[in-house]
């Protein structure tokens, strides 16, 4: 039997009763008690540790390691430089395909950026192999650095984000400009941000002759494998890779990363199994982050507040050797209706590590810029920021004039709105005053990210004993893969969800593609839909062409699969288990596979994404500055819910990072030397829990026939946007004052008593 | 790690003993010590580990009145003993207002006292820092500075102190007693920490082998229960380091500031005393204006060491509301968001 794709127009539509449940995570009870295995939990026998030596400057190049100091180091077996290094089967300068980024594995003693690694000393402990890197007493011939947005000349990058374009027109906007009645003009700045998942960036690799077994925390499984495979020159089949569990990976585990690769380059070279951990510090560097921009709107309306005109530009930066551009422009492409928009992106160089993804990337820098220019616009126009953007709903996608696949965003607007309130709010700014006196200002954004699908596999069984088994190489960073897919497993199969095996995380599973772009449980869903759809096929075949079945001859009528028994669509009446299905054929189970992947006829037609509301109350104290956020409601509506309970923590989770956005997160870069100063925990500002407030996520029902198979949209990044603008607003309607620059500081609000 | 000896004292004598040598440095709860050395920036040749000395985890009142807290009682124990927070409720609100709650179960009286500051250029190995190491020279002045010192700074060093509990202390004249080479003295915790002056790299007035084993509280400092506050502005509300805060603790009597004490955190090498504005409020009634009055007092030699003169304004303005909360009086109990301009609205009542 052919594999089946039944995404775009599915036989067997069966959604059993897992999906939409609010279980709580099936692995849960093993992070609780430390039993899920994280990459660096591995120690497997004989495994000695590699401790990165790092560049201090972040421009010039190595003239000196002391390799022989920290080889006299008791327990220090070898350090790994430019000049004693397994030799890689290809030139990691060469991107082989658009998911390539360059990475620093010491094939030279340039330095191109703060943190680049420039050696590994590999020892019998951890505290040796330190101490060895410290020995290494690096000496260097230094060039003035590049920091900063207007660290050069600018240029015009070919495209940004993934393959966008860098420029997009519709209409006139200088006539648009024009002829508004009302205009903001607005510069906008955001500052660097630094990934700071939990777990840092691991990898313990063992090589085995030619094949090569790594635990690793990835987002992209195989294109990890693909990666490591091109890199070392070994077959695909050569190679394993676990990664059960990612103590968050936000972007920053997608791609292969330098460090990762110098691990497997130093169990190569002792011939034993080597362990690499990434300390806080170093993961301001080579793991990918999140670029700073500038970022300037400006807008026209006329008498009644329609937009006449939007005009988006954003500076981005990128890294002195490779290209990744922060598509913050792109934020005006979708949510506001206008006769005439311009978004266009420029750049300097400078010298860090290559910027690139990063929860919500562009859509999150330039919704903050966006929905604030949105917010000084309504205010402009005297208007509510609420009924401004409703004058302005978009009913088609601005920027190509499709229609929606679905949007429910009006939706959101008066569920979030309602429940925040917002009715309440006074127009003027710094009105509203607590009984301490404290200034309370309320603002709101929308929220807006595409509804992305990538493509992917999954493997699915039914087994004599009545059980199922899905497998898929799916990607659990901590959103809940291991429970949400199982759900939709379950359901495919017909099955209870505690007679499904699932299998995850491994990459002799079914290529599940990437966890990104928001798209995972879409993509891998679909898959596991598909698949669980061509094995009930299966399964009802041996049925209805067996006489001796009740459901012989049922094929035209079609059957559904449900509490491990297969009836007829047009009889509940007639049925048999699967039990009885595949005990009778003599076959002890039945398998197939089935993919997931974009449709490009219904992409072709329609703008698919997310949408939302955010809406949020600050208090500020009026003498000394000090914002702290009270309420936050975001109402959200992304396609089908699979787990409401996972999903409302997603959503909890990127409004935290918005309100982070707007008032916390800042890598602090010293402008002469490029260092970043604030490299740790405990200053680089992320919100503690007594800074978040009581969060309240409405998941406003949408139901999309186009998007995929099931309807899912996505929420992995959704809750970033929107919010952070909502903050930002808050604090211009408590104050009065319009920080334009993020985040928002005490002393840009000291300026008024 | 660089390899390095441990050593665990019987006694306050061998401890003294056993740190006297160059390289040594005593170990409490190593909060911060363990953080330096991890990043390269203390490299010891020897700990020494006074966590298991006897006799020095107790708080005790003694017969004149004054508090002795051994310097081994960790912060979170002394800011939830009852008493001790009834008495000097200022210095309970400032410790629970610093660090985490995990740090402060493990942070000891003398370690606070003693942490370094958190100057970047101090901690980042790879840039000039005088006080890391005399004469490199001070990257921090021309750098990245907003949170630098506004008072009492040099051109060899602008860092600052940034204990919470000390500020308090400070203005509630502790006292700070010390076992050193030639036995026990007792300074003023006003003359423990120091200036940069020339030599930034001399921190405080301990000598090789000193040990500071207890602070104590003189009687006096009971007379401001009443009207004590701690009040720190910080870029985020747990687990930040003072942008400016300040402790303010008057005794008013008919109406009257009969005395005054007012220190400053986050603004210079050291916790900041502030005299000229106490002896302002000497004997006037708390108004508004007298506390803006000692508010320019507090901040008349202040000037910005880089981008950051805002914190001359910032200061004056908590020196008002920490005098202002002072004087309306302490709370029955330690706000949940203790020394938080918004202490008052959190909706949890207490901590």
């Amino acid at each position: 039997m052919p594999e089946l794709n039944l995404s775009s127009s599915p036989a067997h539509l069966r959604h059993g009763s897992n999906i939409g449940q609010p279980l709580t995570r099936r692995d849960g009870v093993l992070k609780v008690k430390g039993q899920a295995t994280y990459a660096a939990d591995n120690h497997p026998p004989g495994m000695l540790f590699a401790v990165m030596a790092v560049a201090s400057i972040a421009r010039g190049r190595v003239t000196s390691l002391d390799v022989a100091a920290a080889k006299r180091h008791p327990g220090v077996v070898d350090v790994m430089t430019p000049d004693h290094k397994p030799q890689l089967a290809i030139d990691p300068e060469i991107k082989t395909n658009p998911f390539v980024f360059r990475m620093e594995v010491l094939q030279s003693d340039e330095v191109r950026y703060a943190n680049q690694p420039i050696a590994v000393v590999i020892a019998e402990t951890l505290e040796a192999a330190t101490e060895g890197a410290v020995l290494l007493a690096p000496r260097y011939e230094t060039l003035p650095a590049l920091v900063g947005l207007d660290a050069g000349e600018s240029y015009v990058p070919p495209v940004v984000g993934v393959g966008n374009p860098t420029e997009n027109h519709l209409g006139d906007v200088e006539a648009g400009l024009t002829a508004a009645e009302k205009q903001i003009d607005a510069i906008y700045e955001t500052p660097p941000q630094y990934h700071n998942a939990m777990e840092p960036h691991a990898i313990v690799a063992a090589w085995n002759g030619d094949s090569l077994q790594i635990d690793m925390p990835t987002q992209g499984l195989m294109l990890s494998l693909a990666r490591v495979a091109e890199l070392f020159g070994i077959a695909h089949d050569k190679i394993h890779i676990r990664s059960p569990f990612l103590g968050g990976g936000f972007g920053s585990k997608g791609l292969m990363a330098g460090p990762p690769v110098l691990g497997i380059m130093a169990a190569k070279l002792v011939g034993k199994p080597v362990k690499l951990v990434l300390r806080r510090e170093q993961m301001y560097g080579p793991v990918g982050h999140r670029a700073p921009t500038r970022q300037r709107l400006r807008i026209g309306t006329d008498g009644e507040g329609r937009l006449t005109a939007l005009d988006h530009h954003a500076r981005t930066v990128s890294s002195t050797f490779d290209d990744f551009y922060e598509p913050a422009a792109d934020a005006s492409h979708t949510l506001y209706a206008s006769p005439a928009i311009r978004t266009s992106h420029d750049a300097v160089r400078v010298n860090t590590g290559t910027p690139l993804f990063m929860r919500a990337p562009g859509e999150a820098t330039g919704s903050i810029a966006l929905e604030s220019a949105i917010d000084e616009m309504a205010w402009a126009c005297g208007m509510d920021p609420l009924a401004f953007r409703l004058k302005n709903y978009a009913e088609v996608e601005p920027i190509t004039g499709k229609p929606f696949s679905s949007k429910a965003l009006r939706a959101c607007y008066e569920q979030g709105a309602a429940r925040f309130g917002w009715a309440k709010r006074s127009l003027q700014p710094r009105q509203m005053r607590d009984d301490a006196g404290l200034l309370v200002g309320w603002g709101m954004g929308t929220a807006t990210f595409p509804a992305l699908m990538f493509q992917a596999e999954a493997r699915a069984v039914l087994r004599r004993d009545g059980s199922g088994a899905m497998e898929i190489g799916a990607h659990d960073m901590g959103q809940g893969a291991w429970t949400a897919l199982a759900q939709i497993a379950a359901d495919e199969l017909g099955l209870d969800i505690d007679r499904v095996e699932f299998k995850a995380g491994s990459s002799d599973l079914p290529d599940a593609g990437i966890a990104g772009g928001s798209a995972h449980t879409a993509t891998a869903g679909a898959a596991i839909h598909s698949a669980g759809a061509a094995v009930v096929a299966k399964l009802a075949d041996l049925a209805t062409n067996d006489e001796r079945s009740p459901l012989f001859g049922a094929g035209n009528a079609g059957v559904i699969a449900r509490d491990g028994r297969l009836i007829r669509r047009d009889d509940e009446t007639r049925g048999e288990s699967y039990v009885e299905i595949l005990a009778r054929a003599g076959v002890a189970e039945v398998e197939a596979r089935g993919t997931g992947a974009p449709n490009p006829a219904a992409m072709e037609e329609y703008a698919m994404h997310a949408h939302g509301a955010v809406f949020a109350e600050v208090k500020v104290d009026p003498e000394l500055g000090q914002v702290r956020v009270t309420r936050m409601v975001g109402a959200f509506a992304a396609g089908r819910i699979v787990n409401p309970h996972l999903v409302k923590s997603q959503l909890f989770g990127g409004m935290i990072w918005g309100m982070s956005f707007a008032l916390h997160e800042e890598a602090i870069t010293d402008r002469r030397s490029g260092r970043i100063m604030n490299a740790n925990l405990g200053e680089y500002h992320i919100p503690v829990n007594a800074d978040v407030p009581p969060l309240d996520v409405i998941t406003v029902e949408e139901h999309d026939p186009h998007v995929n198979a099931l309807g899912i949209k996505g929420v992995g990044e959704i809750g970033i946007t929107g919010s952070a603008g909502a903050v930002a607003n808050a604090v211009w309607h408590a104050t009065g004052v319009r920080v334009r620059r993020f985040p928002i500081k005490i002393e840009e609000l000291l300026t008024q008593r | 790690m660089k390899p390095f000896d441990y050593i665990r004292p019987a006694t306050v004598a061998e401890a003294v003993a056993a740190a006297v040598q160059p390289g040594a440095v005593y170990l409490a709860a190593g909060t911060n010590l363990l953080d330096l050395m991890k990043g390269g920036v203390s490299r010891p040749d020897r700990l020494v580990d006074v966590t298991h000395l006897d006799g020095l985890d107790g708080i005790e009142t003694l017969a004149d009145g004054s508090l002795r807290i051994g310097t081994l009682v960790s912060n979170a124990d002394l800011a939830h003993d009852a008493n001790f927070a009834k008495s000097y409720p200022a210095v309970a609100e400032a410790l629970l207002s610093g660090a985490s709650a995990q740090l402060r179960n493990a942070a000891t009286v003398g370690g606070n006292l003693l942490q370094r500051t958190r100057c970047a250029y101090f901690y980042d190995t790879a840039s000039r820092c005088n006080k890391r190491e005399a004469g490199l020279g001070c990257d921090a002045r021309d750098g990245e500075n907003r949170t630098h010192a506004v008072l009492g700074w040099s051109e060899s060093c602008i860092a600052t102190h940034p204990s919470d509990f000390c500020v308090p202390l400070l203005a509630l004249d502790a006292v700070v007693e010390i076992e050193g080479r030639n036995g026990r003295r007792e300074i003023a915790l006003d003359a423990l920490h120091r200036l940069p002056a020339n030599t930034p790299e001399r921190e405080s007035a301990l000598e090789p082998g000193d040990l500071v084993v207890a602070v104590r509280l003189p009687p006096a400092a009971r007379g401001f229960a009443t009207h004590a506050r701690y009040l720190k502005v910080r870029e985020r509300t747990s687990y930040a380091f003072a942008v400016v805060s300040a402790a303010a603790a008057l005794r008013i009597e008919n109406g009257k500031v009969a005395e005054a004490r007012l220190a400053l955190g986050g603004v210079a090498a050291k916790p900041w005393r502030a005299r000229a504005a106490e002896d302002v409020l000497k004997g006037v009634t708390p108004t508004a204006d007298a506390f803006q009055e000692a508010a320019w007092r507090a901040l008349t030699d202040a000037k910005p060491s880089g981008d950051n003169a805002f914190k001359i304004e910032l200061a004056r303005r908590i020196v008002v509301r920490a005098l202002t909360l002072a004087a309306a009086g302490t709370p029955a109990r330690i706000p949940a968001l203790p020394a938080s301009p918004f202490a008052s609205t959190s909706g949890a009542i207490h901590a």
